[in-house]
């Protein structure tokens, strides 16, 4: 009988050093199920998919509220997709502006963004509709 | 063969991954998987780091790995958490010490939870394993989840094990008296830029001075370490090389690989016999009822116990 976790690496990327959110997070998934690969803060874009890669996640879940996103997402869809890894899904959260969201989204840099005050049963609703 | 087996020989790490996955999960090729890699196993060599939660194993994996990696090993890190008996999930931490190596081509690590088993490993920390040696990697450095209350797995699944202790930490010795005596290869005093790692080995060697071990003619050496600045570091390999030296030249390391697959066949058939009953009796879908007229005390457990494993009379 096969047993299937959702696994997902929540990732601290770049100089940002608020982690309240990440750990808010990783939590709320485990305490829906998940597996959470946490690899703590200061990763760089190549980190996260490689860790992401090894690990075989289903998701990678960024936490961003240093204002860096737009570089980011992009960034790390980017190496996802040129790695062949093109099946993990890429969402976030963070201090993340209306009209970036629409921007990321729209372009396909990342499939889902929260911004703060979202409750955390939503996020693991979307990650448990996503994942299929 | 498997396309994903192909792809592992090939050096294809995702498939490396992704093998872990379908084995942890139980997935339909599970077996044929590891059907066809076994023969590609039995090449790396497997060292355990086991201890208290927080003495330090991550730290150790990590510089450890970065010592192979400069004598030119490829590595495999399996480090396991544990997984929340309440709701299935788990945080798994151990990378965050590693990550210096995620870029490395040369270094795998994989993080597991425990999915309900006890022992401090998880139940495809073995077969993972497998997986690494198949997929090429020299070493394979395998971190527990802490001593608990029964840390007897590693000692079924590493060649040499390391046991972490902590300087100025009452519980040490109480650990060690529980049982670790057996299972250390190798006893490490991590975190030596405190006070009281002096102490600390003296009492470990002390305990080693009344008894040690499974094998009278190897006492395990007690090493000094500080991941903080590396001392300790070369010593401590030193130690693991002895104690493999010392396994292969003994026989020790033939005789614990062949318990390790004398164990495995045994769990193995345990397991699809396990299936294989229980196939067999919700076929048979009597279980509901019988459950029923024991909450009405007209039969007992034991007489249902019976009943169901008599599903293997009539074994065709
Ligand atoms: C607490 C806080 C701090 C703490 C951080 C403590 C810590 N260890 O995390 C301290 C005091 C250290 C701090 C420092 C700074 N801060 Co500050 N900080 C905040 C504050 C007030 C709250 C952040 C927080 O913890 N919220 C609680 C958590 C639970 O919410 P959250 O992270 O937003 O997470 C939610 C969602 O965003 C989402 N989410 C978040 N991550 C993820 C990840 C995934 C995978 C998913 C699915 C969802 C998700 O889900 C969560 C639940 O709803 C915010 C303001 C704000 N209202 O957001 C400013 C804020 C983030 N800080 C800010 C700034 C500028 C700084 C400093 C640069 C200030 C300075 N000049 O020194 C420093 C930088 C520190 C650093 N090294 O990065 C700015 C950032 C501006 C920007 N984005 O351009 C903010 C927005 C304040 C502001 N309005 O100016 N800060
Ligand atoms: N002072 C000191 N701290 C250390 C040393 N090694 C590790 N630490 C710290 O001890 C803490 C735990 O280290 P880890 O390597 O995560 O320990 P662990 O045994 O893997 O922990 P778990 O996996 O949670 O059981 C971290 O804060 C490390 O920085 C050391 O040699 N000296
Ligand atoms: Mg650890």
């Amino acid at each position: 009988m096969e047993e299937r976790k959702i696994r997902v690496l929540v990732a601290k990327p770049g100089l940002d050093g608020h982690d309240r959110g990440a750990k808010v997070i990783a939590r709320a998934f485990r305490d829906a199920g998940m597996e959470v690969i946490y690899t703590g803060l200061h990763q760089t874009p190549e980190q996260i998919v490689e860790a992401a890669i090894q690990e075989d996640v289903d998701v990678v879940g960024m936490s961003v509220l240093s204002g860096a996103h737009m570089t980011i997402f992009p960034r790390v869809k980017e190496l996802l997709d040129e790695n062949g890894a093109d099946n993990i899904i890429l969402m976030g959260g963070g201090t993340i502006p209306d009209d970036d969201i629409t921007e990321l989204t729209e372009k396909g840099y990342a499939k889902a963004l929260f911004t703060p005050g979202t409750s955390t049963d939503d996020i693991v609703a979307w990650i448990r509709g996503a994942v299929q | 063969m498997h396309e994903l087996v192909e792809r592992l020989l090939d050096g294809d790490r995702r498939a490396a991954a992704r093998i872990i996955t379908l084995i942890e999960n139980n997935a339909r090729e599970k077996e044929q998987l590891l059907r066809e890699l076994f023969p590609h196993t039995g090449r790396a060599f497997v060292l355990g780091i086991t201890g208290s939660p927080g003495a330090g194993k991550s730290s150790l994996a990590d510089s450890l790995t970065s010592y192979f990696r400069k004598q030119g090993l490829t590595i495999g890190v399996i480090a396991v958490d544990p997984t929340s008996p309440f709701s299935g999930g788990a945080i798994l931490g151990d990378r965050i010490r590693m990550q210096e190596h995620a870029l490395d081509k040369g270094v795998f690590i994989r993080s597991m939870g425990t999915r309900g088993s006890l022992g401090g490993l998880a139940r495809a920390t073995k077969e993972a394993i497998k997986v690494l040696d198949a997929y090429g990697r020299d070493m394979i450095l395998v971190e527990t989840v802490g001593v608990g209350q029964s840390e007897l797995d590693i000692m079924a699944t590493a060649d040499t094990t390391m046991v972490v202790l902590n300087p100025g930490t009452g519980d040490s010795i109480q650990t060690i008296k529980a049982g670790i005596m057996e299972i250390a290869d190798v006893f490490v005093v991590n975190k030596c830029d405190r006070d009281g790692a002096d102490k600390m080995a003296a009492e470990v060697n002390a305990m080693l001075d009344l008894g040690h071990g499974q094998n009278p003619n190897w006492r395990p050496p007690v090493v000094k370490t500080s991941t903080l600045d590396g001392r300790g570091i070369p010593e401590l390999v030193e130690a693991v090389n002895r104690h493999r030296e010392f396994a292969v030249s003994s026989g020790e390391f033939a005789k614990r690989r062949a318990q390790q697959l004398k164990a495995e066949v045994t769990e193995t058939v345990e397991h699809y016999l396990k299936e294989l009953l229980w196939q067999k009796a919700e076929a048979g879908g009597e279980m509901d009822k019988l459950l029923e007229d024991a909450a009405q005390r007209l039969l007992d457990p034991y007489t249902i116990a019976r009943r169901i494993l008599s599903v293997f009379d009539t074994v065709d």
